[in-house]
């Protein structure tokens, strides 16, 4: 009796011990995230871009313990209006644990601080496609909102047990639940606010505008990369059996083989299609690849998962070059490599996961959209007639480092001394 | 004496001034330059949106000789320098009115 006692106690602190390790990482993709979108604005726009990324990871935090948790795993009022709380609860009693016999099986408090860097993730897509351009201020107005109320309600449908759980939409770590739904809340600021100065010309001229520093980028891809074991590994939730054990390696590994496969395909597609690799596309390629095994890195083999990376990776190039005709200018291609490849993500679940249905999967990522896009839609309007959305041309032009944090990036570099 | 200024490509630096060097000129001064000529810069894809590179980086080579190794500097920097493509450069050949030695007061082809 007291073995078995031993057991449960080891196995919970050991999912538990899993649960926050694998939050940790998916933290560290704040990290990823910044240093990508670093890496991919101009040196006048760098410091802004850092200060909003360790800005919105710290609000997503506080917001989504103030409320955010409690909506999206509230009781719901029905399954489509979730219920409202405030605060987190108190953990798991030892007897509760013990009295289940195993079926509690890790901190209740780890599962918030699991999640809690899920909406950070989702935020930080918004952050690099409005970049150079946005207040600093209406930006953080935003992820109040975003963290505490647009992306709870919508996970609450799916993860929390809502309608699109109940009608079989399947997205394991989050597709369209995180990734999805950061570009459609990006994609409705991109549209109210514009494209960058000088990016589109009047003759219909489509103005690259390079990024400042590749190395930052690429490493802030390969940080990304670590942290996904973290999103989709930890979302097995379990791995102190034998069943679950084998289940989190096929989830990394598969999260890996992706990702590879993304690299490769959008290296050799813009090989092909531009006559050089871009660099910057490759490592498009490689987030593209991770989003699209997001919505199933456990069910699919390797190879399949490396295909289904693959066909991500050809997808983003294309959609990156397809938005830029319509004149939406995305600085680091977050609306291609997580919206785009997030609906092939979620309906690539199809091809290996006998539960899925289309009709799910198609529905479940029409309700995200339009909910998260008509939602951010209108709070980025009302911002915009309240205290403005965009830099005036002056700042724009001055770079919004000095203009918002009044500082610079490389001020020994870039500084008129 | 004239002055021959030499725009090169930046990887042929080493070749022309051995090239040179072995006809037995004295001193080169080299600078980094940039600069267009008539493809004006060219074009580079980012992200699927060209982009003109309007100055390339060039090589200026500067080189006091007497007239009678002009013709053969010439020739050995047009050999050196030469790939057979667009943007190899060019040759400026201009008169030197005075040549002065600072340190020794001389003047003229023996200061060269």
């Amino acid at each position: 009796m007291e073995i078995e006692q031993q057991v449960v106690e080891l196995a919970y602190a050991m999912d538990t011990f899993y649960f926050l390790v694998a939050g940790a990482l998916v933290m560290w993709m704040a990290a990823g995230f910044t240093m990508l979108e670093a890496g991919m604005v101009r040196t006048k726009s760098v410091a802004e871009i850092a200060t909003k990324n360790i800005a919105l990871y710290s609000i997503a935090s506080i917001m989504y313990m103030l409320i955010g948790y409690n909506i999206m795993y509230s009781d719901g009022l029905s399954s489509i209006i979730p219920g409202l709380g405030f605060l987190i609860s108190g953990d798991n009693a030892v007897a509760d644990v013990m009295g289940s016999g195993g079926d509690i099986y890790y901190s209740d408090r780890a599962d918030f601080f699991f999640q809690v860097v899920f909406v950070a993730t989702a935020m930080s897509i918004v952050s690099g496609a409005v970049a150079e351009r946005m207040k600093l201020w209406a930006f953080l107005a935003f992820a109040v909102v975003l963290t505490g109320f647009i992306y709870p309600i919508q996970g609450f449908w799916s993860w929390g047990g809502g309608i699109l759980d109940q009608i079989g939409y399947l997205d394991y770590a989050g597709s369209g639940i995180v990734h999805f739904t950061g570009a459609a809340a990006a994609l409705a600021g991109v549209l109210l606010l514009g494209a960058r100065k000088g990016k589109y010309g009047k003759d219909g001229r489509i103005n690259a505008i390079p990024g400042s520093s590749m190395p930052l980028a690429t490493l802030g891809v390969l940080i990304l990369w670590l942290g996904w074991f973290g999103f989709n590994g930890g979302s097995e939730l379990k791995v102190s059996d034998i069943e679950s054990a084998n289940a989190v390696a096929a989830v990394f590994t598969n999260t890996n083989l992706a990702a590879a496969g993304g690299v490769v395909a959008a290296l050799i597609t813009t090989r092909l299609v531009f006559g050089k690799a871009d660099l910057t596309m490759a490592l498009n390629g490689a987030v593209a690849g991770l989003v699209s095994i997001t919505a199933e890195p456990l069910m699919p083999s390797p190879f399949l998962a490396m295909i289904i990376g693959a066909i991500g990776g050809v997808i983003v190039v294309f959609s990156i070059v397809a938005l830029d005709k319509l004149k939406i200018d995305d600085p680091v291609g977050a609306i291609s490599a997580h919206g785009t490849a997030g609906i092939w993500g979620v309906m690539a679940v199809l091809l290996s996961n006998p539960d899925a249905t289309f009709f799910g999967q198609i529905v479940g990522l029409l309700a995200i959209f339009v909910f998260v896009f008509v939602a951010s839609l209108i709070v980025w309007a009302i911002l915009k007639a309240v205290m403005g959305i965009r830099l005036n041309e002056e700042d724009e032009e001055m770079g919004a480092d000095i203009a918002e944090c009044g500082l610079e990036a490389y001020p020994e570099f870039t500084g008129k001394q | 004496m004239k002055m021959i200024t030499a725009v090169i490509k930046p990887f042929k630096l080493d070749d022309v001034r051995e090239a040179i060097s072995e006809i037995g000129v004295q001193g080169i001064t080299m600078t980094e330059v940039k600069g267009f000529g008539r493809q004006r810069g060219h074009t580079e894809l980012y992200r699927g949106a060209e982009y003109v590179v309007d100055f390339l980086p060039k090589v200026k080579l500067e080189v006091a000789v007497d007239d009678s190794l002009v013709d053969r500097v010439i020739e050995a920097i047009s050999k050196a320098a030469s790939t057979g493509k667009i943007g190899d450069g060019k040759i400026f050949v201009a008169p030197i009115e005075q040549v002065v030695r600072i340190r020794t007061g001389e003047t003229g082809t023996e200061a060269l």
